[in-house]
């Protein structure tokens, strides 16, 4: 077997992971990323091993081990998704800015209201009891912060609304 | 190791097996990455971890190919299908998965493969081995963790104990913090 097949394809799948964690905007959409790049450096240490056929099996150890940090990081990545799902009712990356500079012109804020009364009627039927607009009136005030910030003049001097004399 | 390398143009069945489940592995993770529908993702997720886990038992680590099966497939798939259900994730095709920063995220993905295989085609294109079976068998790589590696052993086993009461708290309601 030449090493370079198996080194090869865990770089392409490296480099698939790297793009889904980039592109993707749902939050478990790039866990699954995580986890392709994650198998990518499994299937380098297993060849690795075979190729230098070491005799403590230290690469195909390591794998294991890799393997069961996966399965805790999914584990504790789900629960926070969960927790962040419970506060926000999103797992939107875009819409989860509360971290962001204030100032930052967000890529995500001209579709972000559409966004929201598009998909607004379906959790709402699907879900009872929920109460979706107070947590969304509540908790997405800090995405609204950018825009209030605009209308401030001297903040943000590349607002086009914001005429400096 | 690298004595008497073979020829690229004559390749063994194994190789031919190996990239044959190396093209279902990369394929079904680019539809893993592009799909519209999010429980399609979770889906190819399991065709891309069978299909390495079948890379695993070509390059005869068999233990290992089946704890990918057992975890990877088995338990790792099935959490991400609950985290799904439980976010209440439209079914169906949704138009959102993506953000608006795609392009760069394709050209930096390109690149990274670019210089990831530039550089591996070129360091180990002379690396050469023969397979042989139960090299990576359940005996010799059990005695091999409890003898060399017992101590990183248990250490993730804490590690592992810990996180998964850390999600447990994590994801409890009523547990509250300290005000």
């Amino acid at each position: 077997m030449h090493i370079v097949y198996p080194a090869v394809v865990s770089a392409l799948l490296f480099s698939i992971g790297v793009y889904g964690v980039l592109a993707r905007r749902n939050t478990i959409l790039v866990l699954m990323s995580v986890e392709l790049m994650l198998n990518a450096v499994n299937l380098n240490l297993v060849a690795f091993d075979v190729w230098l056929r070491d005799r403590l099996h230290g690469g195909q150890v390591l794998t294991l081990f890799v393997i069961v940090i996966a399965a805790a990081e999914v584990g504790l990545g789900l629960a926070i998704i969960l927790t962040l799902y419970r506060n926000r009712r999103t797992v939107d990356l875009d819409r989860l800015r509360a971290l962001a500079e204030p100032g930052a012109s967000a890529p995500g804020d001209a579709s972000g209201p559409d966004d929201d009364s598009g998909d607004g009627p379906a959790p709402d039927a699907s879900s009872a009891g929920a109460p979706r607009p107070e947590p969304l009136a509540s908790h997405t005030s800090p995405v609204t912060v950018p825009g209030a910030d605009a209308g401030a003049p001297g903040r943000d001097g590349t607002t086009p609304g914001t005429v400096t004399p | 190791m690298t004595e008497a390398v073979p020829s690229y143009l004559s390749p063994t069945g194994q190789e031919i097996v190996f990239l044959l489940l190396g093209v279902l592995a990369v394929g079904s993770a680019l539809l893993v990455v592009t799909t519209r529908q999010l429980v399609h993702a979770a889906l190819w997720l399991v065709v891309c971890f069978g299909a390495l886990a079948g890379c695993y038992l070509v390059l005869t680590a068999e233990f290992v190919a089946w704890v990918q099966v057992l975890i990877y497939v088995g338990a790792v798939v099935v959490l991400l299908l609950f985290g799904i259900m439980l976010t209440r994730a439209p079914i169906g095709r949704a138009a959102d998965l993506d953000s608006g920063n795609r392009i760069a995220a394709a050209v930096v993905a390109l690149a990274t493969a670019a210089v990831l295989v530039t550089v591996v085609v070129d360091g180990f294109h002379t690396a050469y081995t023969p397979l042989e079976p139960g090299r990576g068998s359940a005996g010799e790589l059990g005695s091999s963790i409890f003898r060399t590696w017992v101590l990183p052993f248990e250490a993730l086993s804490v590690l592992l104990l810990a996180a998964l009461i850390g999600a447990i708290v994590i994801s409890r309601t009523d547990i509250r913090g300290r005000e």
